[in-house]
């Protein structure tokens, strides 16, 4: 991809794994490495770091360049501009929250302008009540909060994560998701992100880069990934897609607010969005029936013109998943395999899909 | 005190010398050497570790014994003194540190070595995300996390040091102000039958050596694992 992104070809053997990697990503957003435990998402991770010194290939991020087997280049850990969050608390124990964010701006040569770095990065993260706090008295959520401000305030070229909600219950998930999204559309570089939630996927994704048994199985923008009938979470119960769109109208009365995209609009519930503002919009594929012609008379409040794109059978024999093309919006559906039969779906057929439930993420 | 003869003031002023200059001269050795152990996967490792060990099970007398002669005039150190015009350095307080360094080397080592492996490899991969370099990052997060175990490592070492007799007797002799320890000045007592001297002394070192394993025990339910 572009001169100014996150160029990656890195190889890998260990007894029982095999990584093989090459990868273009964008300079700016979050790129999501997905995919099951042991697909080497978090190997992936470590070897661009320089963490793991057997690997062999080329990182290039931007114009610097910190591993290139042909020339010989290796940077170590510490010589290369980046910052990591790693999966489970890994604070220093034995510095307060304080001397904990300020470790790595210590170490940095351009710490002049890296005060100001810090500082934007505690308030991006919400952290400020916490600086004289020891890190024994913090809780799961704000320990990761700190350590990703740790990570900010060396002014990384490149930021990566890796599962840095995996510790954490549902409610301190809930908690520290918002920051993220904040940190996705603010921060102006590249965050490589792990995890195997797509949930995660679906709210903070940019790019997708899906990993099966070391092998990049499928990459690209995260709405045509997971709408992709050979993406990685088609068999499961998450099938869906992403769908980008502008909040339109609120409607007060019914706690209803319209969100436009380019061929169509859904009704959502009132997240409390302001009009104007671009939300992404998750509609699962159990959550969309197809009608042949326009309905009438339904509860259900969305009714989209849609265009069949394809259609591929789903895991168990029973089921089939239906892409449908709206716009500029893609939607699966999951209908039972005689209702395919029996409203004669095909590719290239007009359709109306009915959406019963969207979930809606700044 | 006035049942405290002139010699056994002696006797216990060299032993807190010794044990004190023992110590922190170990913490410096094994501090590396704990280091090293730790996180090297040469094949060097098991036979090093078992070296540092061997104090450990070995009899005091044996190990005094290639001391001595280690030392003496046809050994390999004797020879290296004796060519850099420092004599030899059997039956001197020197001599004696250099004894009690290896006699209480495991007990230092070992401390700190279980430290930096509970630790594990995390905080110094963390470190070097942080831009410290690797010799950054062992001072300001190897070492203060393992302070529990350096603590240990140290109280162990002041202990056993002031606890050691066969090493002593092998390699210092009993030369009053320069080699005589409390444990060789008890031995003496007793040899010339002054009981009341040798009870005191005796008496010191019990009390001594309980109150260093009570705030060992202290230490250790405070702060988890520090005892070897």
């Amino acid at each position: 991809m572009s001169e100014a992104g996150l160029r990656l070809r890195l190889a890998l053997s260990r007894p029982d794994f095999e990584l093989d990697v090459d990868l273009g990503l964008p300079a700016v957003g979050i790129s999501v490495l997905f995919g099951p435990s042991g697909s080497g998402k978090t190997t992936v991770l470590r070897c661009v770091a320089g963490l793991e010194s057997t690997v062999r290939g080329s990182v290039r991020v931007g114009n610097e360049v910190w591993l290139d087997s042909a020339t010989g280049i290796r940077l170590p850990v510490w010589r290369r501009n980046l910052g990591y969050v790693f999966q489970e608390a890994s604070l220093f124990e034995h510095l307060d929250v304080r001397r904990n964010v300020e470790y790595g701006l210590r170490r940095t040569t351009t710490s002049r302008d890296g005060g100001d770095a810090l500082q934007a990065a505690i308030e991006l993260l919400g952290i400020g009540h916490l600086m004289a706090r020891p890190v024994a008295q913090l809780s799961g959520g704000e320990r990761q909060r700190v350590a990703i401000v740790r990570a900010l305030a060396t002014r990384p070229r490149l930021l990566l994560l890796d599962e840095p909600m995996a510790g954490l219950d549902y409610a301190r998930r809930q908690d520290i998701m918002p920051w993220l999204e904040r940190m996705r559309d603010e921060l102006s570089i590249p965050m490589l992100y792990v995890t195997h939630s797509v949930d995660e996927v679906a709210r903070l994704a940019d790019q997708v880069v899906a990993l099966d048994a070391g092998k990049v199985s499928a990459a690209g923008p995260a709405g045509e990934v997971l709408a992709s009938l050979e993406g990685p979470v088609v068999g499961s119960d998450d099938a869906g897609s992403l769908v980008h769109a502008q909040i339109a109208e609120r409607d007060h009365a019914w706690h209803l607010a319209r969100a436009e995209f380019e061929g169509g609009h859904l009704w959502v519930v009132d997240a409390g969005h302001a009009v104007g503002k671009v939300v992404r919009l998750r509609v699962l594929a159990r959550d969309v029936s197809i009608q042949l012609h326009e309905p009438a008379g339904t509860s259900v409040q969305n009714q989209l013109p849609a265009v069949i794109e394809s259609i591929a059978e789903g895991l168990d024999g029973a089921q089939s998943l239906v892409r449908l093309r709206c716009g500029s919006a893609l939607l699966l559906a999951r209908l039972t395999r005689r209702s395919v039969s029996a409203l004669e779906l095909t590719s290239g057929k007009a359709v109306w899909a009915q959406v019963k439930a969207v979930a809606v993420t700044s | 005190m006035p049942s405290l003869t002139e010699d056994s003031l002696q006797a216990i002023e060299l032993t807190i010398e010794l044990a004190s200059l023992t110590t922190l001269l170990l913490l410096l050795i094994a501090t590396p050497l704990a280091w090293w152990l730790s996180q090297t996967t040469s094949r060097w490792r098991a036979p090093v570790g078992a070296l540092v060990t061997l104090p450990l099970v070995l009899p005091p007398s044996v190990l005094g014994f290639y001391l001595l002669v280690a030392m003496g005039p046809h050994g390999p150190l004797g020879q290296l003194t004796q060519a850099l015009g420092w004599g030899l350095l059997s039956f001197t307080f020197t001599g004696l540190l250099i004894g009690s360094i290896v006699y209480s080397l495991p007990f230092a080592v070992q401390p700190i070595q279980h430290a930096f492996e509970a630790m594990g490899r995390r905080p110094l991969e963390v470190a070097a995300t942080l831009r410290a370099s690797p010799l950054d990052a062992f001072f300001s997060v190897a070492i203060p996390l393992a302070r529990p175990g350096l603590l240990t490592a140290a109280i162990l070492s002041f202990a056993h040091t002031v606890g050691e007799f066969g090493v002593v007797l092998m390699i210092g002799g009993n030369i009053p102000g320069q080699t005589r320890v409390v444990s060789t000045q008890i031995y003496g007592h007793v040899e010339a039958m002054e009981f009341a001297q040798a009870h005191w002394l005796a008496a010191g070192m019990l009390v001594f050596s309980f109150v260093v394993l009570l705030v060992l025990a202290l230490m250790k339910r405070r702060v988890g694992r520090v005892m070897p």
